[in-house]
């Protein structure tokens, strides 16, 4: 008996021991891989950029620069590129900036007040200067600068994208379902009724990121109380639990309600969102122009470019706000870190100004805030876009545009629950007003 | 021995790189920690002093009682289904399976090395509803149950991360407990089957009262554990949907990290260091009481 406890006992030592061992192996490897992969941390001689995981267009292109117009300027600094999800960046840029380890280069948060706090403890270069000292300036199309200023308070991000965001729709199922481009919000709403009555999925959105059902709201907000509902709330002369603020989230939680986003649109990551347009599940998407270099990936998009409309956000019937409503955006753009500026980061800046316009247009069909200096024959739909920024002198911002950390956040989390019914519309203006400081 | 305790110089010279080592890695963070408390700001913008603002707040803010409820809500269910089904288990190994219990054991065991992102993933994607059906949702499709959206209700989202930690953890509670099993003497039990007792009656009169400190060990642990889940939740349903699943761990780090607040964030983790205090002392207090009883 005694032998048997004994060789028990040794037996359970040996499972503990083990398990201890394969713990620690695991969270050594753990950490290692942090030390390695997760920081961004600027290493002297290379050109570090941190980025969002979902952002595939401005890595891409800049590593295609790197290996031709850049050459120079990434053979002295190489290109090293770290990525983060979306949803943790706000946080992965606070605590880097806490410890003086930013990256070189690095996507702004989620929240422009994030990027005005971290320019106002010195941690933002001032492109203003940067670009007028390197020369280049003037590669910059002086609308980009002015959205630039006017959300982020000074010139202190790169529009790697300039964008409109609007409703994309797949003209072949409005064609078959006999939907005619809806103008209204109540045509919206039929149009939607109808793709849903048919069986495909009338809006595809990410809940998961929150953003593009917030938008909505925005859109409709806009659209009913006119540009300046947002800046009111934003001041303190409106509250978001008013009734007619309110009003928009209701309009939005009614087409969840009715099923027009799908089935589990909370766990619908933004990748998934757009293929389910792409490969024609969806009818419509809600979301910016850098959406055009997906649709444009042949392998991805099965409609094709020829079958995909452009419309502005539908007008709320007697609403305030401007006709053609599209907003406008640098979408997520990218800051540099003012610690780690030096010669090298000065001419990657340069040919990036120069350069990056033309090439991105040419290969990802990827609309920028820099000059095109060159040729570019691009599609038809991205063609159409162009002319819509072109023709656009008025637009919005989006629903977070002017709300802090917090609030952007209570307002992306809690989007999901909002059109799942599981929020009242209430309870979600209620939730992100009270973390509106 | 006596002298050489009795002599300062030789307990300095004992206990002070331990003492020291100590106060730098836990005594100095929490009391800075809870220096925080009386400043709002961050490391980017700099500190003000706040006087006792983040502490006052902790008891208006909804969101804090939100979390501070679902901690609770989770720490009771996790730790009930986890000691009650490590007991069994362990006491199945000792009982029913004996000596053969070592493959059982090892497999029970396994969840409990695999790293918690995976099974938080492996969850994720059985319990799937979009863009297509997980394992479960299929299974129900089988039966003529329509599928169900796991994470993007507050109760269904909670049970799915339940039954996930009780999967991933009763393994390790078997083994702890099998432990304290194995320790009662067989003839103790021998004696009490010739007396009569057998099933339940055996166990209840017998086994639960003599494996009852290795149980109250584990209940103590296990209640910390779970008052301080982070990782299992951030990987499974990063708190939502909403803010319904989220603890005061990830609130605090949210906080802290996303919202920069530090000192609100520390006031969170005073008040979760108070909670655990608080559950420890008590448990501790009737675990005495219970053993003088004896």
């Amino acid at each position: 008996m005694a032998t048997m406890r004994t060789k028990n006992r040794m037996l359970l030592l040996g499972v503990g021991l083990s398990t201890a061992s394969l713990l620690l192996t695991a969270c050594g490897a753990g950490s290692s891989d942090n030390g390695g992969g997760g920081g961004g941390e600027a290493e002297a001689g290379e050109f570090s950029f941190l980025t969002n995981v979902e952002n595939t267009t401005i890595p891409t292109e800049l590593e295609t620069l790197a290996g031709d117009q850049c050459k120079t300027a990434a053979d002295a600094m190489p290109l090293k590129v770290d990525t983060v999800p979306q949803t943790n960046l706000d946080q992965q840029l606070q605590l880097l900036a806490g410890q003086d380890a930013l990256p070189v280069q690095f996507a702004a948060g989620n929240a422009p007040a994030l990027t005005k706090e971290l320019a106002a403890s010195g941690n933002v270069l001032d492109l203003e200067a940067t670009l007028t000292d390197l020369d280049v300036i003037d590669q910059v199309e002086p609308a980009a600068i002015d959205t630039i200023k006017a959300l982020y308070g000074g010139f202190n991000v790169l529009p790697y994208q300039y964008n409109v965001e609007g409703i994309w729709y797949n003209k072949q199922l409005f064609a078959d379902n006999n939907i005619e481009v809806p103008e209204t919000w109540d045509d919206f709403v039929a149009a939607a009724d109808t793709l849903n009555t048919s069986g495909v999925t009338p809006l595809s959105a990410s809940g998961e990121q929150g953003w593009p059902l917030t938008r909505l709201i925005s859109g409709y907000l806009f659209s009913d109380l006119g540009k300046d509902a947002l800046q009111k709330v934003a001041d303190g002369e409106a509250k978001l639990t008013d009734p007619e603020y309110v009003e928009a989230a209701a309009a939005v939680a009614d087409l969840g309600q009715k099923g027009y986003f799908g089935e589990g649109v909370g766990s619908i990551d933004y990748d998934t969102a757009i293929n389910q347009f792409l490969n024609g599940k969806a009818g419509m998407l809600y979301m910016g122009s850098w959406v055009l270099a997906n649709f444009n990936d042949e392998a991805a998009n099965q409609i094709g470019t020829e079958n995909i409309g452009f419309m502005p956000f539908p007008k709320v019937e007697g609403g305030a706000g401007i006709d053609e409503q599209y907003a406008a955006n640098v979408g997520l753009p990218m800051a540099i870190s003012q610690k780690a500026y030096n010669e090298g980061t000065g001419e990657w800046l340069k040919c990036i100004t120069e350069n990056y316009g033309s090439s991105a247009l040419e290969n990802q069909g990827s609309i920028s805030g820099f000059k095109v200096n060159e040729e570019v024959d691009v599609d038809p739909l991205t063609q159409t876009v162009q002319e819509t920024i072109a023709g656009t002198s008025e637009s919005v911002l989006w629903f977070e545009a002017l709300f802090g950390t917090q609030a952007t956040t209570a307002s992306q989390t809690n989007a999901a629950p909002l059109v799942t019914g599981s929020m009242s519309p209430e309870q979600f203006m209620e939730t992100v007003q009270s973390a509106l400081k | 021995m006596q002298s050489v305790l009795g002599d300062k110089k030789a307990l300095a010279i004992l206990l002070g790189p331990a003492l020291l080592v100590y106060s730098l890695v836990m005594l100095v963070p929490i009391i800075w920690s809870m220096g925080y408390t009386f400043f709002s700001g961050n490391a980017i913008s700099g500190f003000t002093f706040a006087g006792t603002d983040n502490l006052t707040r902790l008891f208006t803010d909804p969101e804090v009682r939100t979390a501070l409820s679902f901690t609770v809500r989770y720490a009771v269910v996790i730790t009930v289904g986890q000691i009650v089904m490590g007991y069994l288990l362990s006491l199945m190994y000792v009982f029913i399976l004996k000596k053969s219990s070592n493959i059982i054991r090892t497999l029970v065991f396994f969840p409990v090395v695999l790293p918690t992102v995976a099974v938080a993933l492996l969850f994720q994607k059985m319990f799937e509803i979009a863009p297509q059906n997980g394992l479960v949702n299929s299974l129900l499709n089988g039966v003529g149950v329509e599928s169900v959206d796991w994470f993007g209700n507050a109760s269904s989202a909670f049970w799915v991360i339940v039954l996930m930690d009780i999967w991933r953890s009763m393994g390790f509670y078997a083994v702890l407990l099998y432990a304290g099993l194995v320790d009662i003497p067989e003839d103790m039990l021998e004696s009490a089957r010739l007396d009569g007792a057998t099933g339940w009656r055996l166990i209840r009169s017998i086994v639960l009262p003599l494996s009852m400190p290795v149980l109250l060990s584990s209940i103590i642990f296990s209640i910390n554990g779970t008052l301080k889940v982070f990782d299992s939740i951030v990987a499974l349903t990063n708190g939502g949907p909403g803010s319904s699943t989220t603890p005061l761990t990830l609130y605090m780090f949210r906080t802290s990290f996303a919202f920069g607040d530090y000192g609100y964030g520390s006031s969170i983790a005073l008040l979760l260091t108070l909670l655990c205090l608080i559950v420890t002392i008590f448990i501790f207090r009737s675990s005495r009481r219970d053993l003088t009883k004896d």
